[in-house]
């Protein structure tokens, strides 16, 4: 479990507890994330391909990878790719988001 | 691309951990197993994994092994087997010098 040379999100073999074979629904912002990587996957645009969303995803660190559920990992990767590609800067998205939180603060009041 | 395998082969998965993006699983490094099929020639994805071209393209095999050689400790019945796909460059005759594993 502690060798260096394996990557901590390399855990084929390893002791794992059931597997859980119940269904469930995704939310709504999961559905969103899983269209989000098509459309940026997709041949036109070819700007997040699936081995760097695995790249980003392994690279997010052994807390982060256990912490974040299945679609977090996913847009946490995303962000990263797109951020080193330059198609927003940290700024842009930093300010898009507390514009879009705010409007769902107000959405709440 | 010419493959260096065919099948029936057996081959030794290299005994190696570089960093970065790798697409040969921990558990099958060091192990020997005997190539299954060709399963074509693809651009790499641990380059393109940095956003690289991927290229020139490598021979992919599957790679079958005995579930024993995998996990001695297994309970598993004695044919239970393991295939996995791997590439070319992770891949050695498996008459070479053992570096590792087993």
């Amino acid at each position: 479990m502690s060798d260096p040379g394996r990557g901590h999100h390399d855990m084929g073999g390893l002791p794992a507890g059931p597997v859980e074979r119940g269904e469930h629904d995704y939310a709504l912002w999961e559905k969103r994330v899983d269209a989000l990587l098509m459309l940026l996957s997709d041949k036109t645009r070819d700007l997040v391909r699936v081995d760097e969303l695995r790249r980003g995803i392994e690279q997010l660190g052994s807390g982060a990878y256990d912490e974040l559920s299945y679609y977090e990992r996913w847009i946490a990767s995303i962000t990263g790719v797109l951020l080193g590609k330059g198609v927003f800067t940290s700024d842009e998205l930093g300010r898009k988001m507390a514009e879009v939180e705010a409007r769902a603060a107000g959405d709440r009041t | 691309m010419t493959a260096r395998f065919a099948p029936g082969d057996r081959v030794r998965v290299r005994w190696a951990h570089p960093p970065g993006h790798i697409r040969t699983p921990y558990y099958v490094r060091g192990k020997t197993g005997v190539i299954e099929r060709i399963c074509g020639s693809f651009r790499n994805p641990e380059e393109l994994a940095y956003a690289r071209d991927g290229q020139p393209v490598r021979p992919l095999y599957r790679v079958h092994f005995d579930q024993g050689t995998l996990w001695p400790d297994d309970q598993g019945r004695a044919n239970d087997g393991v295939e996995v796909e791997i590439f070319e460059h992770w891949l050695e005759p498996a008459g070479a010098a053992k570096e590792g594993g087993t």
